[in-house]
């Protein structure tokens, strides 16, 4: 597609925000869309064929889905919301792991290329309407309404005029940014890396078509940046999944500490 | 690719406002990747975690029981022995005693009866004794009578005068050897 349309031009047009939105497959159902329920059906399958008959000593693809599972438990659950609290939370945090891993990675996969997250939808609805409220809704649990606010607005062994400046920049922090920042920083990761990984393919497809002699041999270089810039979109996929669950969880800890 | 061409006509469509269809999809797939693994893998994988923890803990456990047992049982033989040492010992100790008793006691018997023998002995001696000397007494007498009363040719029948003038004689006889054998 993007070779006819350039082949029409015969100008470079570099990649843009257009590129996100393609065409819906069929009715309004949009490429996205679909991966976000393909995601859901592996995770489901994996982790549902992983445990159906566990054994003590594990299997290699039990072994396996258990390392999943003792990270999303152990490293990002555990280590956040305390080893006191944080068992009820281990099917949110694994979910939240899993789901924005799988969809990522969807970028760097052949033939689906396309990270979900890149719509800012899918994050948005995860930040703001999952974890955002259970997070403020374990505290108020935890503290009672007042009993948090103060808990989360007014931080202890601070100097009483500190608080003409640190309650409105707490408030605005915790209750309005949080959700915010938590769903752009995945949004705005996959949507830059799928735009870098467009832009080194689409250069190199255009240096090699309409590229004079020697400047077809330049489209080697963008094809290797294309695969070098893979291997580093496939880190900073896990990573933000990570840090996405990593945040969900800290911010459930920390509305839920007592010390603080 | 007529779409394409037709929004890349209109302007780049803007990528940081959200689609209403993209947040209710999102959310209603992760609510039920949520439910799936909350209702299903969880719960597996935390029972075959507290399955295993169990399986170590327990041989753990029984191992530390074993051992206590094996403690305990050391003690009481250990106590039961110094038991029997000490029970022992007493016993010997109060066989020790008593035969030190007996033994006194069969020497004090020991010398009652030789005192009770030696004492009867001697009673017996000094019986024999003074029947003898009366017997020889009343031999003596009649016999030196006879004599007499041969040689006087007197027959001395008075009894009271003869034994008296015996006795007299005697008596007179004893005095006399008496101090010559002193």
């Amino acid at each position: 597609m993007r070779a006819l349309w350039l082949a029409e031009g015969g100008e470079f047009v570099p990649p843009g925000a257009g590129d996100f939105f393609l065409p819906p497959i069929f009715g309004s159902v949009t490429k996205p869309m679909v991966l976000i329920v393909l995601s859901v059906v592996i995770i489901s399958a994996f982790f549902l064929l992983a445990s159906r008959r566990m054994q003590i000593v594990p299997g290699r693809f039990q072994y396996f889905a258990e390392s999943v599972y003792d990270f999303g438990r152990n490293n990002i659950a555990r280590e956040q919301i305390g080893s006191k609290d944080f068992l009820p939370f281990v099917p949110l945090i694994l979910a939240l792991f899993t789901f924005v891993l799988v969809n990522n990675i969807f970028g760097i996969i052949p033939i689906i290329q396309f990270p979900s997250f890149s719509h800012i939808g899918f994050p948005l609805a995860l930040s703001l309407l999952v974890v955002y409220p259970v997070y403020h809704g374990m505290g108020f649990k935890r503290h009672g309404f007042i009993g948090y606010f103060k808990h989360q607005l007014f931080p202890p062994n601070v100097p009483k005029p500190i608080y003409i400046l640190l309650t409105p920049i707490e408030l605005f922090t915790k209750f309005i940014m949080n959700p915010i920042t938590l769903a752009i920083r995945v949004f705005a990761a996959m949507f830059a890396g799928h735009l870098i990984l467009m832009v080194f393919a689409i250069a190199g497809e255009f240096l090699l078509i309409e590229g004079s002699g020697a400047l077809k041999g330049v489209s080697v270089v963008a094809f290797a940046f294309n695969i070098a810039m893979t291997f580093v979109e496939a880190l900073i996929m896990v990573i933000q999944a990570y840090i996405f669950a990593l945040l969900s969880a800290n911010y459930i800890g920390q509305a839920m500490s007592s010390d603080h | 690719m007529l779409n394409t061409i037709v929004l890349a006509a209109e302007g780049e469509p803007n990528p940081v406002l959200p689609h209403t269809s993209e947040i209710i999809l999102g959310l209603v797939a992760f609510l039920l990747l949520l439910f799936v693994l909350w209702k299903f893998a969880v719960p597996r994988f935390e029972a075959a975690y507290k399955e295993r923890s169990e399986k170590i803990e327990g041989g753990i456990k029984k191992a530390e029981i074993a051992q206590a047992e094996a403690e305990k049982a050391l003690q009481t033989y250990t106590a039961q022995l110094a038991e029997a040492r000490a029970e022992s010992a007493r016993i010997r100790d109060d066989a020790r005693l008593e035969a030190e008793q007996i033994k006194e006691e069969l020497r004090v018997q020991a010398q009652e009866e030789a005192a009770r023998i030696v004492a009867q002995g001697q009673a017996q001696l000094e019986a024999q004794r003074a029947q003898i000397v009366a017997e020889l007494r009343a031999d003596l007498g009649r016999t030196a009578v006879e004599l007499a009363s041969r040689i006087v040719g007197e027959s001395l029948e008075d009894q009271a005068r003869r034994s008296g003038t015996v006795d007299r004689f005697l008596d007179e006889l004893d005095a006399v050897s008496a101090p010559a054998n002193n």
